[in-house]
């Protein structure tokens, strides 16, 4: 053993340490931090305001100096895009693993990589491009709003939904596929009745993770129509609040502590939320792999 | 013989598939068409020069993209390292009992909120400098730091993937040539993972290039080339989110979506990369 080996391996021994201890020590720093500045701020009028909950909830009241009309935001933008990607993008991660071949297969992967790529900000800049157009041609009332950022959003997470699908649908055993094949079963019932069921652990931690990921982003509503002050969402087409986009303007526009404190708070609430989303996806992307003792890592 | 219910299936999962594709396409056509105004003539040059001043009717981008390179090779320089060190702990150069915890932490990371990263450092990291050092604190360095805590979880899933199927392969053959752990990372994995180690590179730069929220809660937004770790910067990205929330005039328009185009070419490229080292395997 000559001494500059054992230097080149004190060097890796090192490095592996420090960045060992250094990654999570800034990890816990800033949760921490988070958890200091903003646990105080947790309470029912932390959502609500002044309002009375329960009018905000079942009677529709505005809520004026709360998360509420965010969260709510949040919530129906996150549906409409999950209701407009889950479908499109399972079907494509069941079309790319089962029945796309050669050619067809290599053009359509290269597509979804290069969506995958994509900056979130120019998902939000081609929405903000379409509402241009939109002006110039047919509709020139036309302005940006949720539909529109939900749209963008979902082109954003689709992504995710097809790689997880296709993965957990490619990782399953081949016997499965052969006791298909034995009982007489056509290649779309051995998809839809056998693989499919099977994988769906997989499909679903996809789509937690691709909630979680329409959930926490803010340069694409930042194109498409976020604003500070909208209240509770009135319809497709209009502004609305968002909570990732609540907290990026009160930590640029805050005008008093309490409001500073409230941006904490809210951080709270959106990192439990994802934090949540993302145990619930381990979870069954773990079952998955205990089930059928696939490879797919990640 | 496919009964007809099948094949009308299998068409339209061809379709939903088709519909990536179409985004891809669509994505590029719309920055292309809405920058076109920007490719003639004189605006090309005002278009490339060092200048951002909308109001005197000069709109230079290249303060932008240089800052979006600076930015995210910096934080690179700084992730990858980290990264590393910390696969070559999981697998071998820290104590087992560490190595769970540790990916579970990082995998944790993947699931904090962007904006919760600047909300903290904003508020934590911008002082620390501003206290350190002279300015603002909104600087390269605050965003440098971040963005590299930002894009380590995606470094270090890609090196840990690629170090586990690796090692599965050879690690008896490494305790039968008698080499220690550290030996056995040095020696053997490390030179057998040279792929994943380029994939998990470019997709960490892409990551970082792509970025907005960083950059414009802590760079400062500065529409000039930084002297100094410490001066402001702007980055493609948050150019465009800039732009698009103050501006009106059409040939700040034009350059908005030119910086569009720009990112969408980085992005190929890093893609492109991609697929060479991916081919280059198999």
């Amino acid at each position: 053993m000559t001494s500059g080996a054992s230097i080149t391996e004190r060097a890796v021994c090192i490095l592996s340490w420090v960045s060992a201890l250094t990654v999570p020590a800034v990890l816990w720093t800033l949760m921490g931090f988070l958890l200091w500045r903003g646990a105080p701020g947790w309470s029912l009028a932390l959502f609500f305001g002044d309002t009375a909950p329960l009018d905000a909830l079942l009677r529709g009241a505005p809520v004026f100096d709360g998360l509420w009309p965010a969260c709510l935001g949040t919530l129906e933008l996150v549906g409409l895009a999950a209701g407009i990607a889950v479908p499109l993008g399972v079907a494509s991660g069941v079309y790319l693993a089962e029945y796309a071949s050669g050619r067809s297969r290599q053009v359509f992967s290269f597509c979804v990589d290069l969506l995958a790529g994509i900056p979130s900000i120019l998902m939000g800049l081609f929405g903000f491009a379409l509402i241009l157009l939109l002006r110039r041609t047919v509709a020139p009332a036309a302005n940006t709003g949720l539909l529109l950022s939900a749209l963008c959003l979902s082109l954003l997470v689709l992504p995710y939904l097809i790689s997880t699908t296709r993965l957990s649908i490619e990782g399953l055993p081949q016997e499965l596929r052969l006791a298909g094949a034995c009982l007489g079963l056509s290649h779309g019932q051995v998809v839809g009745r056998i693989l499919l069921p099977a994988a769906m652990h997989g499909v679903f931690s996809g789509i937690i993770l691709a909630v979680g990921r329409a959930a926490e982003d803010t340069a694409v509503i930042l194109l498409t129509g976020v604003v500070a002050n909208a209240g509770t969402p009135s319809s497709l087409t209009g502004k609305y609040e968002a909570l990732p986009f609540h907290i990026y303007y009160l930590a640029a526009e805050h005008q008093s502590p309490a409001q500073l404190t409230q941006a904490f708070a809210s951080a709270l609430v959106l990192l439990c939320l994802t934090g949540l989303m993302f145990a619930a996806a381990r979870l069954l992307h773990a079952r998955l792999e205990k089930k059928w003792k696939t490879g797919t890592t990640s | 013989m496919t009964p007809p219910t099948n094949r009308l299936a299998e068409r339209l999962l061809f379709c939903a598939t088709a519909v990536s594709a179409v985004a891809v396409l669509a994505i590029f056509g719309f920055l292309l068409w809405f920058s076109l105004p920007v490719f003639h003539g004189d605006a090309v040059a005002t278009l490339l020069s060092w200048q951002w001043r909308p109001l005197r009717g000069e709109f230079g981008i290249l303060p932008m993209l240089a800052g979006s390179l600076c930015l995210s090779v910096s934080a690179m320089l700084l992730a990858y390292p980290l990264a590393l060190g910390i696969c070559c702990f999981v697998h071998g150069a820290g104590p087992a009992r560490a190595a769970r915890p540790l990916v579970t932490a990082v995998r944790f990371m993947t699931s904090v909120p962007t904006v919760v990263y600047g909300l903290v450092s904003v508020f934590l990291l911008v002082p620390l400098i501003r206290n350190a050092f002279s300015g603002s604190g909104f600087s390269w360095l605050a965003a440098g730091l971040v963005l590299a805590v930002l894009v380590i979880p995606t470094i270090v899933l890609v090196i840990d993937g690629q170090f586990r199927q690796v090692q599965n392969g050879i690690g008896l053959t490494g305790i039968a040539l008698g080499l220690g752990p550290i030996q056995q990372l040095l020696r053997l994995t490390l030179p057998l993972s040279a792929r994943g180690l380029g994939v998990a590179a470019a997709l960490g730069f892409g990551r970082a290039i792509g970025d907005t929220l960083i950059p414009l809660m802590l760079a400062g937004n500065a529409a000039r080339l930084p002297h100094s770790l410490l001066d402001p910067m702007r980055t493609l990205t948050s150019h465009i989110a800039l732009v698009v929330a103050t501006d009106s005039q059409s040939l700040a328009y034009g350059s908005l979506f030119a910086c569009g185009v720009v990112l969408f070419l980085v992005s190929l490229l890093v893609n492109l990369a991609l697929r060479g080292l991916r081919a280059g395997h198999d």
